[in-house]
């Protein structure tokens, strides 16, 4: 039988909607405007505790990559359809490679922190 | 020896770069497919977040005062706005994308959508305990 990518990838893609769905609103509503703006106010030590952590950060890259994925993949999809690039391995190639930089700096970040 | 081949030019229509803003249904779809660009966003903004909370009592100052800036509350905002999308669009179209059997019975798609609301409650109210209250 012949090995494909493309089922995994779509696979892949699922998953990561699934994350993007279900974990990424609640993070955002804290992150970006909850925690900036006052709403809430843990200390910073509680915080350092939580990123140091192991746990917390295979966790984070475990969401983070198929994220990644996803976007890279609808995005391809969006470029070649939506906005009609018909360049279709250049789109493919950045969208892919720019998930695969960004999952790159994401292991970067997650194991020095 | 094979028969030559004539090469027929094919006719193909061309479809313009807005095709979608002129139907309700193209529009919300492309919207949809956009909110790829938010998503890739906040995974960056949350590894700026992680690397600002390692980064000392300090730099974690500084990336909250950042983010309380206009352009960044905007681009936050609007991006909320394009994830929300994401989400609901993506939980109508699970119980199309596949069946799922219990027991021999198909389980209708409003248990389906519903689940999926239970599940976004559940995990939310998990990592809100888990930032704020733990």
């Amino acid at each position: 039988m012949k090995f494909r990518v493309l089922p995994f990838v779509w696979l892949t893609f699922s998953g990561g909607g699934v994350v993007a769905a279900v974990f990424l609103p609640v993070l955002v509503v804290l992150l970006a405007f909850a925690l900036p703006l006052g709403w809430v106010d843990p200390s910073h030590a509680h915080l350092e505790g939580l990123v140091q952590s192991w746990f917390t950060r295979i966790a984070l890259f475990a969401l983070i990559v198929p994220m990644l994925v996803h976007a890279a993949h609808r995005f391809r999809y969006t470029v070649y359809d939506g906005l009609q690039v018909k360049h279709k391995v250049l789109v493919a190639l950045a969208c892919y490679g720019g998930a695969m930089v960004l999952a790159m700096a994401a292991f970067l970040v997650l194991t020095t922190v | 020896m094979s028969a030559p081949v004539t090469r027929v030019p094919s006719y193909q229509r061309r479809i313009g770069v807005f095709w979608w803003v002129h139907k309700r249904s193209y529009f919300l779809f492309v919207m949809r497919e956009l909110s790829s660009i938010f998503v890739a966003w906040f995974v960056v903004y949350l590894l700026m977040f992680v690397a600002a909370v390692a980064g000392g009592q300090q730099r974690y100052d500084e990336f909250l005062d950042r983010a309380t800036s206009p352009l960044l509350l905007v681009v936050n905002a609007v991006g909320l706005a394009f994830l929300v999308l994401h989400t609901v669009t993506w939980f109508a179209l699970t119980p199309k994308a596949m069946v799922l059997r219990l027991g021999g019975r198909r389980v209708p798609g409003t248990a389906m959508l519903a689940a999926q609301y239970v599940a976004l409650a559940v995990v939310s109210a998990f990592i809100y305990w888990l930032v704020v209250k733990a």
